[in-house]
């Protein structure tokens, strides 16, 4: 069965969506990525949907979901990399993603998450 | 004689003498030459009209029947230069109209019948009066081909996307926000965000001359998915009134930051930015 990789950078759980997203695929990755934020006590979780180029309802419902419950684990979670037609259509079904971070690509992202993490005031070179 | 193939006799045989009286006519409801068009010109135009009508006016009454397709394409052809010549509706249809009096004379002096005069004038009535609401009909439509595409001429116009500075694009809002505008300009402003990677995006709706509920939550929309594809959204120009409208409509926008001017948003995104800027040292 497909899976989307969840790669584990020191503290961090980095996901990329290289792949069309489909319902079995968007539900496995729910069930992968909270059980490996809980597992490896990651402190943040960077998602990046920059190959996704269409959604639809149920997949936009995931992406916000997926987000909204690395936040809930305890692991600071950004979206990054969305495309122009991607935020559009989001939009128009109302799913504006409150609460979630985002950032225009990876290399931003890792800079937002190290500083929102160190804001956190939790040092992670401690660890 | 019949009285369809008497009009087109009538037309044939004075056909000379017609144009001369019908640009006569024609000059005088105008109040003189017109610059728009040459009396050359006209009078080419004229003499074909009436040799197309001769033509069709013994076939028929029924204008939109085959044999007045030639007619139907002339009027149809003159009606859209005329529109694009910028003459109004009123003096494309005078220009069919104007050939009654012509004709009504050519008519009474053709035949000493009551009856036969009056059957005739009654039919060229007809005739020149449909022809003439086809003209104008053409016309309209005419009309409306050139402002549909000046409109989507003023679409492309009006959006363009700015670079301010590194990380940061700007666009100039003009005229009225609706659903199909703000749909291309959203499009435009998000793909530009992704091309220059910026950070931080300014929209000056100083050019917006009002805004209503609708206009905001275009506005609302953008703003989101500027934020949902990583990037800030400041929101310049908003002038004393519209500030007054917006908070009598009740129209909600928090989360969003607003500035007075343009300059405002630029100095608060190199705030954001870590960017300072100080005047320099004259030695």
């Amino acid at each position: 069965m497909d899976r989307i990789p969840i790669l584990r950078m020191g503290d961090y759980l980095l996901v990329t969506i290289q792949v069309d997203m489909h319902d079995q695929l968007a539900m496995t990755l729910q069930d992968d990525l909270t059980t490996a934020v809980q597992r490896t006590g990651a402190k943040g979780v960077l998602i990046d949907i920059s190959a996704l180029e269409m959604v639809d309802s149920f997949i936009g419902r995931m992406v916000a979901d997926i987000s909204s419950m690395g936040k809930i684990l305890g692991a600071e979670t950004i979206l990054v990399g969305m495309q122009p037609a991607v935020a559009i259509t989001l939009v128009e079904l109302g799913l504006s993603l409150p609460g979630v971070a985002t950032a225009l690509n990876v290399e931003r992202g890792m800079v937002l998450l190290r500083r929102k993490i160190e804001a956190d005031g939790t040092d992670v070179s401690d660890r | 004689m019949p009285t369809p193939a008497f009009v087109a006799d009538t037309i044939q045989k004075n056909s000379a003498g017609l144009v001369s009286d019908w640009l006569a006519e024609l000059k005088a409801l105008a109040g003189g030459a017109d610059h728009r068009i040459s009396e050359g010109e006209l009078k080419d135009q004229g003499t074909e009209f009436i040799d197309l009508l001769a033509a069709a006016a013994s076939t028929g009454s029924d204008i939109t029947a085959e044999p007045w397709r030639p007619v139907r394409e002339f009027l149809e052809r003159t009606s859209r230069s005329r529109a694009l010549q910028g003459f109004s509706s009123s003096e494309t249809a005078t220009f069919v109209f104007s050939l009654k009096r012509p004709l009504f004379e050519r008519i009474r002096q053709g035949t000493k019948d009551p009856a036969s005069v009056a059957e005739s004038t009654w039919a060229v009535t007809e005739m020149l009066d449909k022809l003439g609401l086809h003209t104008v009909a053409f016309f309209q439509k005419s009309r409306e081909e050139v402002i549909a595409r000046q409109q989507e001429d003023l679409l492309e116009l009006s959006t363009p996307v700015v670079k301010l500075w590194d990380g940061v694009v700007a666009l100039p809002m003009i005229g009225t926000l609706d659903s199909a505008r703000t749909q291309v300009v959203m499009e435009s402003l998000l793909q530009r965000i992704v091309e220059t990677g910026s950070e931080i995006a300014i929209i000056d709706i100083t050019g917006v001359p009002t805004v209503d509920t609708l206009v905001a939550q275009h506005l609302l929309k953008t703003v989101t998915a500027i934020r949902l594809m990583g990037a800030d959204c400041i929101i310049s120009g908003i002038r004393p009134q519209i500030a007054q409208t917006i908070v009598h409509l009740g129209i909600d926008l928090e989360g969003i930051t607003t500035k007075a001017t343009l300059a405002d948003a630029l100095a608060l995104a190199f705030k954001r930015s870590g960017l300072t800027v100080t005047r320099a040292k004259t030695a």
